[in-house]
């Protein structure tokens, strides 16, 4: 389905990848009663974290990650990518987003999925700077010719 | 056992989920942010998908003593809006916008674009590791 004027978008497909994802963290509440912050798992895994869940739950959990793209590239449809263009861009996105997720507490998964459908206002007022501040950047990027 | 089961059933949920809606291409993500440009919207059906489950997940949990397959609930509390919060998330939009990826989609793009996505998540460890540091 197309979504007109946006010939690009997959609303869709977002939607059920949507779905599942919220089934993935359901199943974190539900079952293990925690929060699927994948920052904070991913911090966990490297032991950089002092709370949360056990390490080999965290790696557990960053495999499936993997996993789960695999399954989808190979059963379904090839993943499409396109990265940005240059390393340092990379570097600094890399470098930038794992130390703010850390000083935020939070990130898409945390902040924008499990804490807004908690309607927590911390996480409500973070998601809302996050993309606030990412299509800033965005703006700012094709100004100054980093877009790409 | 039960927690190591749920945490890779959770975890290839969520890759699956990233993979299918598009999230782990980092020029889709990109366009989300751009939207003064060629404004792609897939990802607000994203988040709302998954936001759909999520309120359906809390409602439940409220009903529950303890979740189904551990002694209790370990839930964040924090209520403070505070700068780090605010400095946090402004940061992590800088490094999105600029990359096109967070943790989830890179985390899960290692296994198809292992070289870009290695140097992004590298690079995130290392950033999450300065945190440490800092405030050690």
């Amino acid at each position: 389905m197309m979504l007109p004027g946006f010939p690009y978008a997959m609303p869709v497909e977002g939607f059920v990848g949507g779905l599942l994802i919220g089934l993935a963290a359901a199943l974190m509440l539900l079952g293990s009663g925690r929060i699927a912050g994948i920052s904070g798992i991913a911090a966990r895994a490297m032991m950089l974290s002092k709370s949360g869940a056990t390490i080999p739950a965290a790696w557990l959990f960053v495999v499936g990650l993997l996993l789960g793209a695999l399954v989808v590239h190979v059963t379904v449809a090839p993943i499409a990518t396109e990265f940005p263009p240059s390393t340092w861009m990379l570097i600094a996105g890399g470098l930038i987003v794992g130390f703010g997720t850390r000083l935020g507490s939070g990130c898409t998964s945390g902040h924008g999925v499990c804490g807004m459908a908690r309607l927590s206002p911390r996480s409500l007022i973070a998601t809302a700077t996050l993309i606030a501040s990412g299509t800033a950047t965005v703006a700012i990027a094709n100004v100054i010719g980093w877009g790409w | 056992m039960r927690e190591f089961v749920i945490a890779l059933a959770s975890g290839t949920l969520f890759g699956g989920g990233l993979a299918i809606s598009g999230m782990m291409d980092p020029s889709r993500v990109r366009g989300f942010l751009d939207i003064f440009g060629a404004w792609d919207p897939t990802l607000a059906f994203v988040m709302g998908g998954a936001v759909l489950v999520m309120v359906v997940a809390w409602a439940v949990q409220r009903g529950l003593a303890k979740p189904y397959f551990a002694s209790n609930f370990k839930l964040p509390d924090t209520q403070r809006i505070d700068r780090k919060l605010i400095g946090g998330a402004v940061l992590f939009g800088v490094g999105w916008g600029l990359a096109g990826l967070c943790p989830g989609p890179a985390l899960g793009a290692l296994i198809i674009e292992p070289i870009s996505a290695g140097i992004f998540v590298a690079s995130m460890a290392a950033g999450m590791t300065l945190y440490r540091l800092f405030t050690a």
